[in-house]
């Protein structure tokens, strides 16, 4: 599987939860609303400016701070396809993969810009740059968080690896 | 080689041996969720059609966060979790007038013991570490499949060795020792790490201070915070557990990825600058930091030696006039016993407000909200932008003996200044 998409934004490290998505909004379960408030704890346009399938780009430990699950929903259900980062805080990390929303760690994210066009190919972790025909690798993943990738998240892992 | 004490934990629940870097499916002995985190993990629930809880006696749930309900749509939350522990038949549901800080609240009752593998949906889930346990925090999603298989998935982790040594000094504790060692290293200095705390400081420390040291394990990035039991683990355990439990240690020869040394009679008080944990300054370099509110809580420093070490501070004075000084327990059984002690006497002559169990100022949630421009010290464990209130606002984090004696001055301060 290939995607598309143009960088929206570019984030520096260290991004917190508390930007993803601010505390006063963990008083629901509703994607629709998360998707409103998206990274409103440091831009509150991005949410209305944001279009379907747009990748965001970051520095080191994106992600990091408390374990809410609403910081990848809101960015999730606000369209973002994918968020390309130097590395991800562990428990950001993990609630992607198992939402099924795509995240790669990659070690050149410094060349990449605000605007670039990108093409990430899931099978080899490549991630072209269609801006300026560079390639960067990624991080690969492990076997067991492939699996968990393929199905689409850890709910339809469970579903079948217990026949539910 | 040797193994480290979360490669042994990990090992035995899985009745194989393990090593770091491996991806392993393992059982959990206790599955912990809030009034925000659960709600989705119900949804998601839900939706499997699974018909009962993996061990309903072994699923805790704490409405913390947004409780006593701050308004209505915290109060519809509140409900959900309130009716999913019923139908699940959810003993260990803890609603308010029983309720406290989760991380308070789980060790005092017993419901987290040494060599447990322990998982919660809230990033300080860490701090069972403390007491002997692999204990971490996931999301919503991860507790939902937990829920249905009492299993996991897990990177073992590798282990950074911190070594305390030296002789502590005055107004010294676990929260300036981690503080200092999350400056050291950095917000991600651990992560996908254990934490491991030793030396000859670690087992001088109470209980408390270790709780302190492993519940903020997670703002350097780490996985799990973690210290080997001794005695003084042993006596807060055994009047509180209701099941077996087991110890483990670390071997001489196991295998860190780094060993890092800290002479604490170097380490002086500290305080953690916004915006980040990390931004640690010692108190002597603080400078002129005029504050308008301190608060004294959360699940890193809500105990009751907190509470005295405030107390001791705060005895027979009074709060500067334009501070607001907030002070809430952990849980209610810390709730009395300052009562009882006179705690809670001394903090009102002082001019505190004292407030029932809550997370929340600690995440924004309400009790203390911060308006454009204001100046927070507190104990609590982050200091991220807007994290208590307006993005215009600023929190300094400190142990409760300088918070208490900032409240005093009406700016940060060493205790000494104002005794």
């Amino acid at each position: 599987m290939k995607i598309a998409g143009q960088v929206f934004e570019k984030f520096r490290a260290d991004i917190n939860t508390d930007e993803i998505i601010p505390a006063v909004y963990l008083d629901t379960t509703s994607y629709e609303e998360l998707a409103k408030h998206a990274m409103e704890g440091i831009d509150r346009e991005f949410a209305n400016s944001v279009s379907q399938g747009d990748i965001i780009v970051a520095d080191k430990n994106f992600g990091c701070g408390s374990s809410r699950e609403h910081a990848p929903i809101a960015i999730k259900a606000c369209g973002v396809s994918c968020i390309i980062a130097k590395s991800f805080a562990r428990i950001f990390y993990r609630n992607c993969l198992n939402i099924g929303l795509p995240i790669f760690e990659c070690g050149e994210v410094d060349k990449i810009k605000k605007g670039d066009v990108l093409e990430i190919d899931f099978q080899t972790g490549l991630i072209k740059n269609l801006s300026t025909n560079e390639t960067y690798s990624t991080t690969p993943f492990p076997e067991f968080m492939q699996k968990l990738i393929e199905v689409g998240g850890l709910m339809e892992y469970v579903r079948q690896k217990n026949r539910l | 080689m040797g193994k480290t004490i979360t490669e042994k934990i990990l090992a035995t629940h899985l009745e194989r041996d393990v090593s770091s870097g491996e991806l392993i499916e393992v059982k959990v002995d206790v599955a912990l969720g809030n009034d925000i985190t659960a709600p989705l993990a119900i949804v998601e629930f839900e939706k499997l059609g699974v018909k009962s809880l993996f061990n309903p006696d072994r699923v805790v749930l704490v409405l913390d966060h947004f409780a006593p309900n701050k308004d209505i749509r915290s109060a519809e939350q509140c409900k959900f979790v309130r009716a999913f522990a019923k139908k699940y038949g959810v003993k260990n549901f803890f609603d308010v007038g029983q309720m406290g800080i989760e991380h308070a609240l789980l060790p005092e009752q017993g419901l987290v013991l040494p060599g447990d593998i322990i998982i919660g949906a809230d990033s300080h889930t860490c701090t069972y570490g403390a007491l002997g346990a692999f204990s971490t925090g996931v999301g919503s999603t991860d507790l939902a499949a937990v829920w249905a298989t009492g299993e996991i998935w897990l990177k073992v982790p590798q282990t950074i060795k911190f070594v305390y040594y030296g002789k502590l000094n005055p107004w010294v504790g676990g929260k300036d020792l981690i503080l200092h060692t999350i400056g050291d290293i950095g917000v991600d200095g651990a992560n996908y790490m254990a934490m491991e705390f030793t030396g000859e400081v670690i087992p001088k420390l109470t209980m408390a201070d270790r709780l302190t040291m492993s519940n903020m394990a997670i703002e350097a990035g780490g996985k799990a915070g973690i210290i080997a039991p001794d005695e003084i683990t042993l006596e807060y355990i055994k009047p509180r557990a209701k099941r077996e439990w087991k110890v483990y240690a670390s071997d001489s020869d196991a295998e860190y990825v780094e060993v890092r040394e800290y002479d604490c009679s170097q380490i002086e008080p500290q305080v953690a600058f916004p915006h980040l944990p990390s931004n640690v300054k010692p108190i002597s370099k603080v400078g002129q930091v005029e504050i308008d509110q301190a608060v004294i809580g959360s699940c890193t420093n809500g105990r009751i030696e907190d509470l005295r070490l405030a107390a001791r501070v705060l005895k027979g004075k009074k709060v500067h006039k334009d501070i607001r000084l907030i002070i809430i327990p952990g849980t209610q059984q810390i709730y009395l016993q300052a009562v009882k002690e006179g705690l809670v006497e001394i903090f009102i002559e002082a001019g505190g407000a004292v407030s029932t169990p809550t997370c929340g100022p600690c995440l924004g949630g309400y009790m203390g909200i911060l308006a454009q421009g204001e100046r927070c010290i507190a104990t609590t464990n982050r200091n991220f932008v807007g994290r208590m209130g307006h993005k215009e606002s600023k929190v300094y984090l400190a142990n409760p003996a300088i918070t208490a004696a900032s409240a005093i001055a009406g700016r940060i301060v060493p205790v000494e200044d104002i005794l």
